[in-house]
C-alpha cells in the first residue's frame, strides 16, 4: 500500500507557540455509494481515522466518513511544549496504514 | 442513474420519519437523518447555538471538494476547553461527515479539511465542551455541481 503524505509542521517554534499542523494524504475516499458503468456498486474504500502523537502522547484524534473529499487534508492546532516529533497515522479500509513523522525544535 | 436519486430520496424520507418519532416530535422535521446521526453520537444533549463558527463558501460549484473550517470560541485550558467537534450534512447518502477529538494543548479550537457535498443542503458543526455543554452553527451551501451522483468515466 503506498501513499504519498504531505506534513507541514513548523520547523522551529518557541514554547508556548500555538503551532498549525496541516497534512495531505493520497487517497480515492471511494464512498461506496456509486455504481459503476454496469450498474455495480463500488465498494467502500476510505480511511477512517486519522491520529496524530506528538513524543507518544495522542493530540489530536479523528474519524472520517465517506464525506471528506479524495486526498483527505485536514488541518489542526498544537501548543509547542519541548523538542520533539509528531508522529502521524492513517488507518483506513483493505489494510490500509501509513504512518508519518515531523521534527520540530523548540526553544 | 435517475432512479438511484429517486431511491436515495426515499430512502432519506423514510429514515427521517422514523427519526421524527423516536427523537423530537415535531422539531426534527427538516433535519431528518442529520437529526438521527446527531443523537446517534452525543445522546439526548442540549444543543445551543453560538460560541461555533462553521465556515463553507455560501456557493460551490463542485460539490467534490469542498473547503471547510471549523472555530470554537474557547481559552482552551485544562479547565475549559472543546473536547470535541462534529460535523453533520443534511443530504449525503451518510449524515456524518468528521468527528475531531481535541485536548487542552491544542490551544486553539480550529480544524479544517475539505468535503464532499451531494447537492444543496445544511450542514451543522457542534462543539461538546469540557463542562458537558453542547454548542452549535449551521449553515446553508448551494451546490451547483453535486458529488457521488455522476458517471464514472
Amino acid at each position: 500500500m503506498s501513499a504519498r503524505a504531505l506534513i507541514n509542521v513548523p520547523k522551529a517554534a518557541r514554547r508556548g507557540d500555538v503551532i498549525e499542523i496541516k497534512t495531505l494524504i493520497s487517497h480515492v475516499m471511494e464512498t461506496g455509494y456509486r455504481h459503476s458503468n454496469t450498474g455495480e456498486n463500488i465498494p467502500r474504500d476510505i480511511i477512517t481515522s486519522f491520529s496524530c502523537k506528538f513524543n507518544g502522547e495522542e493530540i489530536f484524534a479523528s474519524t472520517l466518513y465517506p464525506a471528506i473529499a479524495a486526498n483527505p487534508f485536514v488541518t489542526f492546532h498544537t501548543t509547542a511544549t519541548t523538542s520533539g516529533t509528531f508522529a502521524f497515522h492513517w488507518i483506513g479500509d483493505n489494510g490500509f496504514e501509513v504512518t508519518e513523522e515531523a521534527k520540530i525544535v523548540v526553544e | 442513474m435517475y432512479r438511484l436519486i429517486i431511491t436515495r430520496r426515499e430512502a432519506l424520507k423514510t429514515s427521517g420519519a422514523v427519526a421524527l418519532g423516536a427523537a423530537l416530535p415535531g422539531q426534527a422535521h427538516a433535519l431528518g437523518q442529520m437529526e438521527t446521526a446527531i443523537r446517534r453520537v452525543i445522546g439526548e444533549a442540549e444543543i445551543r447555538k453560538g460560541k461555533v463558527t462553521l465556515d463553507l463558501p455560501p456557493l460551490v460549484e463542485n460539490g467534490n471538494t469542498v473547503p471547510m473550517s471549523v472555530s470554537v470560541d474557547s481559552p482552551m485550558t485544562k479547565e475549559n476547553y472543546v473536547k470535541a467537534i462534529h460535523v453533520f450534512n443534511e443530504k449525503n447518502p451518510q449524515a456524518n461527515v468528521i468527528s475531531a477529538q481535541l485536548s487542552p494543548r491544542a490551544g486553539k479550537a480550529v480544524i479544517s479539511t475539505r468535503i464532499r457535498l451531494a447537492g444543496t443542503q445544511k450542514l451543522m458543526a457542534i462543539a461538546e465542551l469540557s463542562d458537558g455543554g453542547y454548542w452549535s452553527d449551521t449553515q446553508e451551501v448551494i451546490v451547483t455541481l453535486a458529488a457521488c451522483l455522476e458517471d464514472l468515466i
